[in-house]
């Protein structure tokens, strides 16, 4: 037996639905869709609109503003995670709506320091040959 | 429904043992519970004409196993749930005629892994691209995520949602098959290991091994079974997210609401007429989601009410009553277990028997708030 070496985070696969998500990400762009036809802006990508069904959808580039929804600090680290832990693992909602799953950067990962509804902004963190949205605090005169 | 032909549970079972079994792959856990189950229902494997379980190992391995030829099968495998949804698409089929007496199955060796399908998920789902990359490592970093949003918004306590399991307890000290039966307080719960923030270990549920099996046939042949027979009086199933990042509004299961609302429509009934509840429990704030979706308490209202005491031994609405998956056991798909317990508190033979339980309602969960089963169980047909 040998010992197992350090595991690498997991990594994305885009799909081709998916893959302008990505480009944008690696643009440093949060891309997301939205309906033509009722207006609904959502998340994850997928070529319906899911509050009328129409495929009349298109992408646009979200301001990357964003606050925290919900959270838990995870003590139990999966493979990758295990210089991390305890860590978050959060949802943010989007300024323009949708919520999203994220790591939350540039914060102690503590319950004092992560506060509901606190404000957020996207940044974007390489790995495996694509690049993760993360979010950080919404700082004063910071760019979104 | 009203008019439609009537169906019961005849028999009811769960493996000899539930635990650490590191004897038993799963396959043998279904056939274990199958067998128990027919012996329950005085029946033999030749009167099964209908076959339902979740892969894997599925429906075909498991009536192949037992050398049945169904002319009728359910392989509806949408999580810890499924069990109830089975019991409801087995009550159509039923009523269709499609199939006499159906045989439903759950097996898991979810502590030991013994004969079990690893764990996998693929990089390019949704789930894979959009969940997995930030680290999330099963349902105690998924099930737990909309606890803060709760709490928040409708404060909840932690003290209450550390009673939960201090309630649960209660019930799982009159179970002498539950995994854990000392009495434990708020505090013991609260200086447990933090699992994931805000939940501690004693708010999580178990991982064991066990199983457990149901014989579903037409009510007309209720007087054939050794057992009294368990009416099926109304069901219900819903499923609203594969992604909990996505789940509509994390303070309320709108897959828990539709299931319920479905279930006590055909049943007839209304929240004041359930004398005993299942409500399936992986982490602590699930019987208060539930508790809510089902209309027993206004929204917000939940975590009082169990800490209260209104759900534990003596009080007004028993839950849970087995110890749940808190405390008595969970194998990964705790659905079935619920639904034995219910079966058990309206034949009047449980373990912690309440004197309430005419009419049972069950409610399962199925991944982190995905899917939802409701069944409204009877002692007498409606």
């Amino acid at each position: 037996m040998t010992v197992p070496g350090p595991t690498a985070k997991p990594v994305p696969e885009p799909t081709p639905e998916t893959q302008p998500f990505w480009d944008g990400c690696a643009a440093g762009e949060l891309r997301l869709q939205r309906c033509t036809d009722c207006g609904q802006a959502y998340f994850y990508p997928r070529p319906v609109c899911p509050a009328c069904g129409s495929v009349n959808v298109e992408w646009f580039t979200a301001s990357g503003q964003a606050t925290l929804y919900s959270y838990v600090i995870n003590h139990r680290p999966a493979p990758g995670f295990e210089d991390e832990a305890p860590y978050a693992i959060a949802v943010v909602e989007l300024a323009e709506g949708p919520r999203m799953m994220t790591n939350l950067v540039g914060v102690p990962n503590t319950p004092e320091d992560l506060v509901l509804d606190m404000p957020l902004r996207v940044t974007f963190e390489p790995r495996g040959g694509v690049y993760l949205p993360m979010f950080t605090p919404a700082r004063e005169g910071s760019a979104p | 429904m009203s008019g439609a032909p009537g169906v019961i549970i005849a028999g009811a079972a769960e493996t000899d043992q539930v635990g650490k079994l590191p004897g038993h792959s799963t396959l043998a856990l279904h056939l274990e519970a199958a067998v128990n189950a027919l012996r329950d229902a005085g029946l033999s494997t030749r009167d099964i004409d209908g076959i339902a379980t979740v892969s894997a190992p599925g429906p075909v391995q498991v009536a192949h196993a037992l050398g049945i030829v169904p002319r009728w099968i359910d392989g509806t495998g949408v999580g810890g749930t499924s069990f109830l949804l089975h019991v409801r698409h087995a009550a159509a089929a039923i009523r269709a005629g499609y199939a006499r007496t159906v045989l439903i199955t759950h097996g898991e060796s979810g502590r030991s892994r013994v004969g079990a399908t690893p764990y996998r998920g693929s990089p390019s789902s949704v789930t894979g691209q959009f969940e997995t990359p930030y680290g999330t490592f099963g349902a105690t970093t998924t099930f737990t995520i909309t606890a803060l949003r709760y709490m928040k918004d409708l404060g909840l306590t932690p003290e209450q949602l550390a009673y939960v399991a201090v309630a649960q307890r209660r019930w799982a000290a009159r179970n002498p098959r539950a995994a854990y039966r000392d009495p434990i307080t708020v505090e013991d719960v609260l200086a447990s290991r933090m699992i994931a923030y805000p939940f501690h270990l004693l708010e999580c549920c178990l991982v064991t091994d066990g199983g457990g099996a149901l014989v579903i046939t037409s009510a007309d042949r209720a007087a054939e079974f050794p057992k009294p027979a368990v009416h099926v009086l109304g069901t219900g199933e819903s499923s609203e997210t594969p992604l909990i990042s996505q789940m509509a509004d994390f303070t309320a299961s709108q897959a828990f609401r539709r299931a319920g609302q479905d279930a006590f429509a055909e049943a007839g009934i209304g929240p004041s007429d359930v004398g005993h509840l299942m409500i399936y429990d992986a982490f602590a704030h699930v019987p208060i989601y539930g508790l809510e979706a089902l209309g027993f308490v206004a929204r917000g209202e939940a975590g009082a009410f169990i800490a209260e005491g209104n759900t534990e031994p003596g009080g007004r609405l028993p839950l849970n009553t087995n110890g749940g998956g808190l405390s008595y056991t969970h194998t990964g798909m705790y659905g079935m277990f619920a639904i034995t317990e219910s079966v058990r508190q309206v034949r009047g033979e449980a373990a912690a028997q309440v004197g309430s339980a005419d009419i049972s309602v069950v409610l399962g969960n199925g991944g982190s708030f995905s899917t939802a089963g409701v069944l409204v169980l009877g002692r007498h047909p409606r």
